[in-house]
């Protein structure tokens, strides 16, 4: 048994901790505040190779693995949780189902200039009527000729509107339930799909969320991703490791709020001395200093068992449903530590606060989670 | 093209606390690359982007310090040697120029050392000098810019920052150069480079391998020995809060205090 990082993922951390603490981290209350998607720290992450590093470098890729991907989304939502979602939907729920599923054509032509990030992606499964319930999908693809006609609507889409390329979900054969499900690959500018309008949320905000729709938008036969009615079980696989990368970054987020009050309790002098020294504080520290240890190797060892080629969905709704709720009660304590000062803006801890919140809802929600960790114990 | 960085391994002191002082920071605490010879490490490999080459990166210290060592091949450096002897502890600034000149020496043919300008725990700024003195070759210190380097005819010139304004030097090459912050903007590690260093492994050279006296390096041949080291005396800090009707009259009322402290 070993616990410690390889010399490969130490120094991964130390670069990726060194771009977000001089690029991101001073900018990341603006982006929060302008609500404006940060174009050029996508850029510059494309440029460092880290919006593919997972994937060989014979498909744009950094040729890392998907420990290494946990750690940077870690490191990039410690400042930012908006950069980490973009990056996280962008690399884990777009680049990894075309890298495990696609052809060699559709690799080819999409996922390299994808994992490159010389374009965005994003992944399209929830639609009004289907959210928990994936498997309710209504967008439909009929076979015409060598093309599919799409008809449908998909909402809370991030990077949706600003896509370049998105895997959607479509139903190809109705009355075979989950087993009549596709992916598809859809270009942006597609006559019939249009890229809707972008939510306003209470976190994240530098993200985009989006609505896209599709009336009667037809696409090449060549554009089902891998085989047809494989869409369902695709999704199950790339939800699955998009559940540690979510996990992830509610680690970063709940290690950033932690840090600063730490910090914080540090310098806050009450009473004649810094709160620090009081052991209400002492214990919530403690508290929370154990818990990020906890999810962290919950995290980690789910990406290690993805790299080791086993089983790990059970592993990777664990880590998501400590992980994401660990978030939450450290980013909570943070602003109690902060007192007042916790609840304005200056002092980011309520903008971590805002920005965790989402990930005990996306890529499956908490309940979704212990659902799924029941079944493997109790068995279905 | 051989240009050679010179890089130290030091503690990191954005981790001082309360917790962990100067003192023990220095003993047991994190350590990391030292910061202006990220400069040194990337002007270095500017140089060979723009002419071609070999880089080396050079460190002497702990086997601890092929951390800093690996940053550099991270970066880009082609190759890198750690100088290590217990030999060589305890040394003063010169103690650490012999071993480094040494290895220096041993590595062949070069046409620039490259240094940052000082180290960030011992802060000298003496060891490049003291490099260059033993190595019989000219010295260019807090390097802001190279404006042209001639690897043929064997000469450089380069802008070095002074108080008020720059000065313009031209030198022969072979040269050690200690380099400021304005000098250029590191890169940051690529996955490639970080592969490799990760799989790197890195010669470490002892006394013996540079043929080195012992009695000619570390505590055995110090001349300047440390004494003592002891943190700052803690700041005494008094805050007075100024309150006034008006937000003139706090004004007015700081001013005058401000005054009467000679502070304005
Ligand atoms: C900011 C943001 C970004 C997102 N990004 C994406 C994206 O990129 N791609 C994408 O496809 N989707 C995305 N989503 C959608 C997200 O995955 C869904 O919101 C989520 O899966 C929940 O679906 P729902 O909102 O329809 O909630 P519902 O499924 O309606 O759930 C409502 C409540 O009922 C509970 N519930 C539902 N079913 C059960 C059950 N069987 N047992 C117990 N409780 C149950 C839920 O846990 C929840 O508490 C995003 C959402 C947000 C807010
Ligand atoms: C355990 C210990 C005991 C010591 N004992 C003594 C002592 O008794 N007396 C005494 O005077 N000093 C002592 N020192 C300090 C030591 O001599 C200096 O740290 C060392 O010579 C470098 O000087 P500096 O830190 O001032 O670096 P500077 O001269 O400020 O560094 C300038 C540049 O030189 C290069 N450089 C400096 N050091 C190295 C290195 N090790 N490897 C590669 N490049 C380097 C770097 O490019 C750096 O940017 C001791 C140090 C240690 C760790």
């Amino acid at each position: 048994m070993d616990f410690e990082l390889s010399e490969e993922h130490q120094m991964i951390r130390r670069m990726v901790r060194d771009f977000v603490e001089r690029e991101i981290a001073p900018r990341a209350d603006k982006i929060d505040e302008s609500d404006e998607f940060p174009w050029d720290i996508f850029h510059r992450m494309a440029e460092l190779g880290l919006l593919g590093m997972p994937f060989p470098e014979e498909y744009g890729g950094s040729g890392g693995d998907y420990l290494g991907l946990v750690i940077a989304l870690e490191e990039v939502a410690r400042a930012s949780g908006s950069v980490a979602i973009t990056f996280d939907a962008h690399t884990s729920l777009c680049c990894e189902p075309l890298y495990l599923f696609g052809t060699q054509e559709q690799k080819r032509k999409y996922l390299i200039p994808l994992a490159r990030g010389e374009k965005i992606g994003a992944f399209g499964l929830t639609e009004p009527q289907a959210g928990s319930d994936a498997g309710a999908t209504a967008t439909r693809a009929i076979r015409d000729g060598d093309k599919w006609v799409l008809n449908g609507q998909k909402i809370f889409i991030t990077n949706g509107s600003i896509a370049d390329l998105v895997l959607v979900t479509a139903k190809t054969d109705p009355e075979k339930g989950t087993r009549g499900i596709s992916a598809f690959i859809v270009e942006k500018g597609t006559p019939g799909f249009h890229q809707g309008r972008d939510e306003k949320k209470m976190g994240l905000k530098g993200s985009v969320t989006s609505e896209l729709f599709f009336e009667d938008c037809r696409i090449p036969a060549e554009n089902l991703l891998g085989d047809q009615n494989e869409g369902f079980k695709q999704f199950l696989v790339t939800l699955d490791a998009g559940r540690v990368a979510i996990a992830a970054m509610a680690t970063g987020l709940a290690q950033g709020a932690f840090e600063k009050a730490v910090a914080y309790a540090r310098e806050r002098v009450q009473f004649g001395q810094a709160i620090a020294r009081f052991q209400a504080i002492q214990w919530m520290i403690a508290e929370m200093a154990t818990e990020i240890e906890a999810a962290r190797l919950l995290v980690y060892r789910a990406a290690w068992l993805k790299e080791q080629g086993a089983q790990f969905t059970k592993e990777a709704s664990m880590a998501k449903l400590f992980a994401t709720e660990t978030s939450e009660r450290v980013c909570r304590k943070a602003i109690q530590i902060h007192g007042g000062y916790g609840y304005v803006r200056e002092y980011e801890v309520e903008r971590m606060y805002r920005d965790q919140r989402l990930c005990a809802i996306g890529e499956g929600t908490n309940e979704i989670q212990r659902l799924v960790i029941a079944r493997h114990v109790l068995g279905k | 093209m051989n240009a050679i960085a010179l890089v130290k391994h030091v503690p990191d002191t954005a981790q001082l606390s309360s917790a962990l002082d100067g003192l023990k920071l220095m003993a047991e605490g994190p350590r990391i690359i030292n910061p202006w010879d990220e400069y040194a490490v990337e002007e270095c490999l500017k140089l060979r982007e723009a002419h071609g080459g070999q880089v080396t990166v050079l460190s002497l210290g702990p086997a601890q310090a092929t951390e800093a060592l690996k940053q550099g091949l991270a970066m880009g450096a082609d190759q890198a040697v750690l100088v290590s002897d217990p030999a060589f502890e305890g040394g003063d600034t010169l103690g650490t120029a012999r071993a480094l000149a040494a290895a220096i020496t041993k590595l062949g043919t070069w046409d620039i050392v490259i240094a940052g300008r000082s180290a960030l725990d011992g802060d000298t700024a003496q060891t490049a000098i003291q490099v260059a003195a033993l190595l019989g070759v000219p010295q260019l210190t807090y390097v802001a810019h190279i404006r042209e380097i001639n690897f043929e005819a064997q000469t450089i010139s380069v802008e070095r920052m002074l108080e008020g304004g720059r000065e313009v030097l031209t030198s022969r090459l072979p040269c050690v150069v200690s380099v400021v912050k304005e000098i250029n903007e590191p890169r940051y590690p690529s996955f490639m480079g970080i592969r490799k260093a990760a799989k790197a492994s890195i010669p470490a050279w002892t006394a013996a391998d540079l043929n080195l006296d012992p009695a000619t390096v570390g505590a055995a041949a110090s001349g300047v020995s440390w004494a003592e080291v002891s943190l700052p005396p803690a700041r005494e800090g008094a805050c007075q809060i100024i309150t006034g009707d008006t937000p003139e009259a706090m004004a007015a009322a700081l001013v005058d205090k401000l005054m009467a402290e000679k502070i304005i």
